[in-house]
């Protein structure tokens, strides 16, 4: 008598996996990773070398000689991505060693401090961002500029938009503001990344296909990217119809200024999503969105930086187990 | 093509969740329906339905002929049993089945072929049913007719509506939804015409004026046949339907049909619809048409690596072993022998003493190296489980829940409503095994409520 296998149903599979999900968001970086190259030349390059390399050898010892697991994890590729997005935060110009000191707090203590992939209540590429933007203030925000811009040159064009055209409006004349904002990105140039930045945010154009394709192949689905930049969208119209626009700007720029440059897309579609980070129904995430948005508005508008998006999915990322507590729609509960 | 697409976008389906599994239809497609020859020993279990054994109404030495009663139904949700075969009762007495279920059967040894006379063996169509409802039921009752869609609930129970609800509309179901599995696309495709007569005896035992065939779109030469049968008849109409996976459990068919959603803990009835499969709206035509009790059934043997795939009509009671020989055997790689489906279906230990019989709807051969569920790692919280739940549950959290043994929250997350499906396994990237943790919660769950329910009925009294 032959014996069978026996296994609780369902016996079929999607053939889906950790690591195809992993290698999936990875690829839908790579446009935006190409832009950078292009803009950033081999700083770029090294950047994300050094920080894929550290992220993974930090899991892999912490892993092997900390926790001693005998399974390691590192081939789910979820290592590799936290680092990609690691340098994707930060300048291209920035010291080897800042970069492997994020790595380590990345890794380290966002995410195998707790027990791994699936454990961690933060976003571990953030926590290593957030952590180098308060231990290095200066060496995180002076960004190279693309090499090929020549009409402008300075900080990012939020910086730009928070610090220097404000100034000009509060002491200076008319003609200087004008001549400020004329110095500014054009939206186009913002949208295909003709500007200062962290690595991998310039380019919004690029985020958005990699964004797309995400949602396409459902790694991802629509709820949080979408609610995040709808917020936005209508948090920076508000602002232009209570007459809080910096001087000399009107509405459709400056929503397209908030939406184009910083870390939005890059933030609303590949660092919000991060699955162990966010919330497991449609409500929740769409609620998740609305949070990051406004949270991130209000950081740019009143806070102490220019950018704030990876603070405001740090303290969304928080929120996220009451966020749980929106159940999905049962079957039986949608009417006619 | 992209047409197909188009198409195939815009016909209806369920709205929550759903997978789409291969549906591998391919191997034992447009097999014509093959007859299964007479085993010569056959081994009836008591239990082929859901709901109490039926009681075996014959004894040993007893002779008894194709189609008398073996055992009556033995409560009222239960199901008689008659005899598939010719021969003598050589014992009633205990038997397990291929899953290690203890219970009773019946073994006949098989002599001839002999027929109780009232049974019309004819292929002839009978068209007119001029029975009244309650005599329709009877003999539907009395034929040994449940659900052959894989749930084997006893039929004639289905169609007494309880007191103040009324059906409205009857739907059939030929969703045949599980992959691999073409033995409802086959009997549609060779016997439309019975199954048209069945449904319009359905329709007149629970007297609705509305029925609706609903077939998913894997199946477009069925969808043309019953178009084409049901053109002259008032009130039934034929459904394409968009290709999803749960499509055929009954809760989803009704969403998908007619856009009402049956509430949780309820019946079909609440939203007035009935459903049926159309083997068992076959097996109602000849029971009612031709006084042919459900004594076979027709079976998918199925899988990659099979020789002679296809669609066996079977005796119940026959040897699965004689059908797989029939199929050419169990081929070499095998790691698993599933009784049904991939999704829903129950893998085998071994397939001895295992006798074909109402619930098992197919054979499925599975490779080794489809056999073996891959490691389990860290949920990652992608929310996949919750998005392909066909009845908006969590599946994460209520295997969670499971662990730590909190079935008041279990309850609360609405377990009960679980239909099985497997749909969050399917999807799980980290292959976590949810169901694993959900089906022994509900039980639990299940007999907390009842617990709960008797002690409420006896404060009462």
């Amino acid at each position: 008598m032959k014996n069978f296998i026996v296994a609780p149903a369902p016996h079929a599979h999607s053939g889906d996996s950790v690591r195809r999900n992993m290698l999936l968001v990875i690829l839908a970086l790579l446009p935006a990773y190409v832009v950078s190259v292009l803009e950033f030349g081999y700083g770029a390059l090294i950047t994300a070398a050094i920080s894929v390399c550290a992220c993974v050898c930090t899991e892999w010892l912490i892993s092997r000689f900390l926790l001693k697991e005998h399974k390691q994890t590192i081939g789910d590729l979820s290592a590799v991505l936290t680092g990609l997005l690691l340098a994707f935060n930060l300048p291209s110009n920035i010291d080897w060693w800042i970069i492997l000191i994020g790595a380590v707090v990345a890794i380290g203590i966002g995410k195998m401090s707790f027990g791994g992939l699936g454990q961690n209540p933060f976003n571990p590429a953030l926590v290593g961002r957030v952590f180098l933007l308060i231990s290095f203030p200066a060496q995180m925000t002076t960004w190279p500029q693309p090499a090929h811009v020549d009409a402008w040159t300075g900080a990012t064009p939020l910086y730009y938009l928070k610090y220097i055209v404000k100034e000009h409006a509060n002491t200076t004349a008319a003609n200087d503001v004008a001549q400020s904002i004329d110095s500014l990105p054009d939206l186009m140039q913002s949208l295909l990344g003709a500007m200062g930045g962290s690595l991998g945010e310039v380019c919004a154009l690029a985020l958005i296909i990699g964004g797309i394709f995400l949602i396409c192949t459902r790694v991802i689905t629509w709820h949080i990217p979408v609610s995040i930049i709808a917020t936005v969208a209508l948090f920076a119209a508000c602002t232009g119809w209570f007459g809080g626009l910096p001087e000399g700007m009107d509405t459709c720029h400056y929503v397209g200024y908030e939406l184009l440059t910083g870390g939005l897309m890059l933030g609303a579609f590949f660092m919000a999503t991060d699955y162990v980070t966010s919330p497991m129904t449609a409500k929740g995430k769409i609620l998740f969105g609305i949070g990051i948005g406004f949270i991130m508005m209000v950081i740019r508008t009143w806070g102490n930086y220019p950018e704030g998006m990876s603070f405001a999915i740090l303290i969304m990322n928080a929120v996220v187990p009451l966020l749980n507590k929106f159940r999905p729609t049962r079957f039986g509960e949608i009417k006619k | 093509m992209v047409n197909d697409q188009i198409v195939n976008e815009i016909m209806r389906t369920f709205k929550i969740g759903g997978v789409h599994p291969q549906d591998n239809k391919q191997f034992s497609a447009h097999r014509p329906i093959t007859e299964c020859p007479l085993p010569k020993q056959a081994i009836i279990p008591l239990v082929q339905h859901i709901g109490a054994p039926a009681q075996a109404v014959v004894k040993e030495g007893d002779k008894v002929k194709v189609g008398e009663l073996l055992a009556k139904a033995g409560g009222f949700v239960s199901a008689n049993i008659c005899s598939p075969i010719s021969g003598t009762v050589t014992k009633i007495g205990d038997w397990t089945d291929a899953w290690g279920a203890p219970g009773q059967a019946i073994f006949i040894d098989v002599q001839g072929d002999e027929w109780l006379p009232e049974i019309d063996r004819t292929p002839d169509l009978i068209r007119s049913c001029t029975l009244d409802p309650k005599a329709i039921i009877d003999k539907i009752a009395a034929a040994g007719i449940v659900g052959l869609g894989g749930a084997c609930f006893p039929t004639h129970v289905k169609l007494l509506s309880p007191p103040g609800k009324k059906a409205e509309v009857l739907i059939v179901n030929g969703v045949e939804c599980e992959p691999y599995l073409t033995c409802d696309h086959q009997l549609m495709l060779e016997h439309g015409d019975e199954i048209v007569i069945g449904i319009e005896i359905l329709k007149r035992a629970l007297g609705v004026d509305r029925a609706i065939i609903g077939i998913e779109n894997n199946k477009k030469d069925a969808i043309e046949h019953m178009t084409k049968l049901v053109q002259t008849k008032l009130g039934i109409e034929v459904l394409p339907l968009k290709l999803k996976y749960p499509q055929g459990g009954e809760k989803q068919l009704i969403d998908a049909c007619i856009g009402r959603q049956v509430p949780s803990g309820a019946l079909p009835i609440e939203v007035g619809a009935v459903v049926d499969n159309v083997a068992t709206i076959y097996a109602v035509y000849e029971a009612v048409q031709k006084n042919k009790p459900l004594i076979s059934r027709v079976m998918t043997v199925t899988g990659k690596k099979v020789t002679k795939p296809g669609n066996y009509s079977v005796r119940f009671g026959t040897p699965i072993d004689e059908v797989i020989a029939l199929a050419g055997g169990v081929p070499v790689d095998t790691g698993k022998i599933i009784g049904g489906g991939p999704m829903m279906g129950r893998a085998m230990d071994h397939t001895e003493g295992m006798p074909a019989n109402k619930r098992l709807s197919g054979l499925l051969f599975l490779p080794e190296a489809e056999s073996i569920r891959p490691e389990e790692e860290n949920c990652i919280r992608c929310s996949k489980c919750v998005q392909a739940c066909p009845m908006g549950l969590e599946p994460y959290l209520l295997q969670r829940l499971n662990e730590l043994e909190m079935y008041d929250e279990m309850e609360k997350h609405a377990v009960m409503d679980c239909i099985d499906c497997g749909c969050c396994v399917f999807a799980c990237p980290a292959h976590r095994r949810l169901l694993d943790g959900i089906r022994p919660g509900k039980a639990k769950v299940g007999a907390i409520l009842r617990e709960r329910a008797a002690a409420k009925a006896a404060e009462k009294k």
